[in-house]
């Protein structure tokens, strides 16, 4: 790939390397021929120690797969992922005792990432007694912090409450709790904003700003909406069918779209302003699923930019136009 | 930013009780709920109520052999009152009649109840834990693991067990105990597998059980601490089915009289079939009217107990 | 103007286990033909209520309170059952919030619409139906020739275009559209939002578009409510709304979110939850909430009043544009952003302003 070697310092925290992803589909019951979705096709791309990354696409793009990759719910099928240099599929035993610590996942839904059986306390207790980490005094005392430290104050009002008993925002308050319990130092959070009301978000969003800045964590923030990563995200990687077609700042990403899908994606937002009028996004058909895809750009049938040339190119590769700008296009 | 610091020193003042006595408070609590819920099924309440009539009734045995009855003439088995022809209609003496060989229809009824009792909940009990265990390993490891699990529960669905221990009965009489095992462990690797494999199947694709598995949990953490807890609920829902099926075959075998068992409703039925009084059953009813009666009641009780543990269970079917 | 539909103190309760939910509280408006009314709020608010009851497809635990809804100056619960079904899809039409997943999988999608134009006009043959079909899809941006097809044959955004194009099959004069992009993609939503303006235009529709998102109904309505724990809390033209929210739930609303314009903004966020509708708060729904409160909005109940032509509030401190510059400073001063007003045109995205046409005025009396 064209992208520079990362930096030996251990100023990177996250380093993924050609990270491939295929599953096996059937395509029909007699054919009996093979076919393969690339929900994760060669992505390389990197999370610096206290930086948030904003993993932006439609649904289907393959960013949740990256995500789940990266934690370990499921094996690349290849590439490789290397957190503080260690990599991630090669843990085994102890060391997997130790990656969990290290990195932990928020999920999207928290209506069903919380066990509906078990009490605030047992559910944000978990990790660590999983893991064996402390006494039992210390684990409540590190409970109740954490409670503290996501909003749900005083914790004692929560600690024996079950997840039906809160509003959603409340319960998202707990999986962030869940995963930060143990001091991970990287997290990937899966859209967790996208099912909340709008009131209810904005205080998530805010207590995943204070708590990067208190906690020094890095995330991987998974999400379908560009406004939401422009906010909590230092950078952006805009994902396409299984590809990263635009990677940088996230102001320049928002401000300075190069690569035609990321214009496409922005013009579409809706804007909280009847004076302001959006040009159409002139952007062709739908998404399709990577099953097989043909070896060229995957955006060449719906792109209204497209060239002759692109047609017979192959899948462009990232390439850096300048301050850490990188984009997949044939045409810069 | 502040009152996001960390604070420390909120240690565990806040918990001002032990832990087991949290979690018996809540156990009582969400059992009490579970309960409000229950109270709203009229079919459910029958059941309960019916089963415990069925309680009192075969409590009463021991009380009544001990102090009213006279061992003698109103033992279940050996009992034999030398006053009347036999079998006698209902009387002041025998409140039920007497059967063929002279002994007291009621007192064989009560002394059947709390074996019945023994039967179906231990049957139950083990179709339950079989089930249940196997139903999540096979949900949670798949491949080979389930294969074999469905096959076996494919066999036992498919072959007829019911006529095959008649035949086999006639070789060798199973006596009680070993009868309620043999129904466990069938209704355990049959039917109820499939049923709690499927709740177990859905209940592992939960992202709560990725969560689980992100916090660092084996997988028998998950399927003790999560996909069990899940089930469970379901699991119970069938132990209450699996009573009304564990008694009707005992019935059903005991009729024929190929179980080695002493006294049961079937085999009252059974007494009164081989001693010839069943081709006139009309005038002959209290030799096989009760203890039909009791059958149907009881397993009936515990079918309407489950119909009303399902809206516990499924808060779809719940009415407003 | 002609009015078409007008609400009347609409008030409407759910009965429940634990008590009664008063899910819609006097609520008024009205909507003139070929407006388009966007109602917008957080879940649980009452919006879908409000779709339900102008349907009157309510539960049977639903109890009209008070209040009126006429529609063509009748009065819809005043119709007999019989009535109230011909007037279903055939003058007002519905397209519900997972409507994509109302399509039946066992026949073609064409037929379907065909199905439904014969079952509510009677005295249109097949081929007419079917020509009707035709130029639906076209409509709605669907090749014709995939009337043919299954639902499964369809993507997400087709199966909810075709979705549209049945609840344009027997021309309604409204059409209630609840959140009927909510599970799309934003590129799929914007066609679809935009095609529904283009229609709407063509046919002279009225409509009332209800959502959760403010970007979305500042995008399709001329008319914006602003609903909140089961009452309207401003409504207004949609210009005047945005520009100038008065009551500060609409402001908190509009700057909750982040937006992709203009300059990063810090996020207004609103504390606490939304209320318990069995026992909301006395006073202002939205006092414990609301950081402009005052001692009167946690006992009195703000009056529903007409404050501009056609622009209503209830509210005991409307927010006047001189209190929201302080506030936007504020948020200026702990974010890193110098300014906070949305709107912010920047050319590279070519942002033109809209002719000025805020004749979307509606009375409510």
């Amino acid at each position: 790939m064209a992208l520079p070697a990362a930096t030996e310092s251990g100023d990177v925290i996250l380093d993924v390397r050609d990270l491939s992803k295929y599953y096996p589909v059937n395509q029909g019951f007699f054919s009996g021929k093979k076919a393969l979705l690339h929900a994760v096709d060669n992505v390389t791309f990197q999370v610096k120690r206290g930086e948030v990354l904003g993993l932006v696409g439609e649904s289907g793009c393959g960013k949740t797969t990256t995500g789940r990759l990266i934690v370990r719910l499921a094996t690349p099928t290849s590439g490789r992922i290397l957190i503080e240099n260690t990599d991630v599929s090669e843990i085994k035993g102890q060391d997997m005792m130790e990656f969990r610590q290290k990195v932990q996942m928020i999920f999207q839904d928290p209506y069903e990432s919380l066990d509906p059986r078990m009490t605030i306390f047992d559910i944000v207790a978990e990790p660590l007694n999983v893991n064996g980490i402390g006494t039992f005094e210390e684990r409540e005392a590190q409970v109740e912090e954490m409670l503290n430290l996501v909003g749900l104050a005083p914790p004692s009002a929560f600690l024996f409450r079950f997840p039906h008993e809160l509003s959603g925002g409340q319960r998202q308050r707990v999986a962030i709790a869940r995963a930060l319990v143990v001091r991970p130092s990287f997290v990937v959070a899966d859209e967790p904003t996208s099912m909340l009301d709008v009131s209810i978000r904005t205080g998530i969003m805010k207590l995943m700003a204070q708590l990067r800045e208190n906690l020094g964590i890095s995330y991987l923030y998974i999400t379908h909406d560009l406004a939401v990563a422009r906010y909590l995200c230092d950078r952006i990687a805009v994902m396409y069918l299984g590809n990263i077609v635009e990677l940088g700042d996230a102001e320049d990403i928002v401000k300075r779209p190069l690569h035609p899908y990321t214009k496409a994606l922005i013009s579409a937002v809706p804007v909280p302003d009847p004076a302001i009028e959006r040009p159409a996004p002139n952007i062709k058909g739908g998404v399709s699923k990577p099953i097989n895809p043909r070896p060229r750009c995957r955006f060449y049938d719906r792109c209204p930019e497209s060239s002759s040339s692109c047609a017979n190119a192959e899948n462009p590769e990232l390439k850096d136009v300048g301050d850490g700008h990188l984009v997949a296009c044939h045409l810069l | 930013m502040n009152e996001l610091a960390p604070t420390p020193g909120t240690g565990s003042a806040s918990l001002t009780e032990p832990l087991w006595k949290i979690r018996w408070k809540l156990t009582r609590r969400s059992f009490a709920q579970s309960w409000e819920i229950f109270r709203e099924s009229r079919i459910g309440m029958i059941g309960i109520i019916l089963i415990i009539a069925f309680g009192i009734f075969g409590a009463l045995w021991p009380i009544m052999i001990n102090t009213v009855w006279d061992p003698m003439v109103y033992d279940p088995v050996v009992g034999f009152d030398p006053m009347s022809m036999h079998p006698s209609p209902p009387s002041a003496a025998h409140l039920l009649g007497t059967d063929p060989i002279g002994r007291d229809i009621l007192a064989q009824l009560m002394y059947s109840t709390g074996r019945e009792f023994l039967l179906g909940v231990l049957s139950a009990v083990i179709t339950v834990v079989i089930g249940t265990t196997v139903g999540t390993a096979a949900a949670y490891y798949g491949g080979l693991i389930d294969t074999v699990f469905m096959r076996i529960a494919d066999i036992i669905l498919l072959f007829p067990f019911i006529p095959l221990l008649v035949v086999m009965g006639s070789m060798v009489k199973l006596s009680f105990l070993p009868f309620a095992v043999i129904m466990g462990v069938l209704g355990g690797f049959g039917g109820i597998t499939i049923i709690l494999k499927a709740q177990a199947l859905s209940v592992s694709v939960r992202p709560y059980i990725d969560a689980a598995r992100v916090a660092g949990g084996s997988d028998f953490h998950i399927i003790v601490s999560h996909i069990i807890p899940n089930v469970l609920p379901l699991s119970f829902l069938y132990m209450m089915f699996s009573v009304t099926s564990a008694i009707l075959s005992e019935a059903t075998l005991s009729f024929f009289g190929v179980l080695n068992i002493d006294m049961s409703w079937g085999m009252m039925i059974h007494t009164a079939d081989v001693a010839g009084y069943l081709f006139d059953f009309a005038r002959y009813w209290w030799l096989w009217a009760p203890s039909g009666l009791a059958i149907t009641l009881f397993c009936a009780a515990f079918y309407m107990v489950g119909r009303g543990l399902d809206e516990v269970v499924n808060p779809r079917l719940r009415k407003r | 103007m002609d009015t078409l539909l007008r609400l009347e103190d609409l008030t409407m309760h759910y009965k429940t286990k634990a008590g009664w939910v008063q899910a819609i509280d006097g609520v008024s408006f009205s909507l003139n033909k070929g407006q388009s009314l966007g109602l917008v709020g957080e879940s649980g608010c009452g919006k879908t209520s409000i779709a339900m009851s102008l349907m009157r497809l309510l539960p049977n635990n639903a109890k009209l309170v008070r209040g009126r809804v006429l529609f063509g100056g009748q009065d819809l619960y005043a119709l007999s059952d019989e009535e109230i079904r011909k007037l279903r899809w055939k003058k007002i039409a519905m397209i519900f919030q997972a409507a994509m997943n109302s399509l039946n999988p066992v026949y073609s999608v064409g037929n379907q619409i065909i199905e439904a134009i014969l079952t509510h006009e009677p005295e249109t043959s097949e081929e007419e139906a079917r020509e009707r079909v035709k130029s639906l899809f076209e409509l709605v941006g669907i090749p014709a020739e995939r009337m043919g097809h299954y639902p499964h044959e369809y993507s997400g955004g087709m199966k909810q275009r075709a979705v549209i194009a049945m609840a344009l099959a027997c021309r309604p004069s409204l059409i209630i559209a609840d959140e009927p992009t909510t599970a799309l993609d934003v590129i799929v939503q914007d066609k679809i939002l935009r095609e529904i303006e283009d229609i709407r235009c063509k046919i002279n529709m009225s409509m009332i578009y209800i959502s959760h998102d403010v970007s979305v109904i500042a995008e399709v309505s001329d008319v914006v409510g602003v609903m909140y724990a089961g009452k309207l809390l401003e409504l207004g033209p949609a210009d005047d709304v945005f520009k100038k929210p008065r009551n500060p739930y609409t402001y908190s609303l509009m700057y909750a979110y982040p937006s992709i314009l203009g300059e990063k903004h810090d996020l207004v966020t609103i504390p606490g939850e939304p209320p318990n509708l069995l026992a909301p708060p006395a006073g202002c729904r939205f006092h414990p909430r609301c950081d402009w409160a005052t001692k009167e909005c946690a006992k009195v109940e703000p009056v529903w009043h007409e404050i501009a032509n056609g622009h209503y509030l209830a509210c005991h401190n409307p927010i006047r544009t001189e209190a929201v510059k302080p506030c936007v400073e504020q948020v200026a001063a702990t974010g890193n952003a110098q300014v906070a007003a949305t709107g912010t045109v920047t050319e590279m995205h070519q942002v033109t302003a809209k002719g000025g046409d805020g004749n979307g005025a509606s009375g409510s009396n």
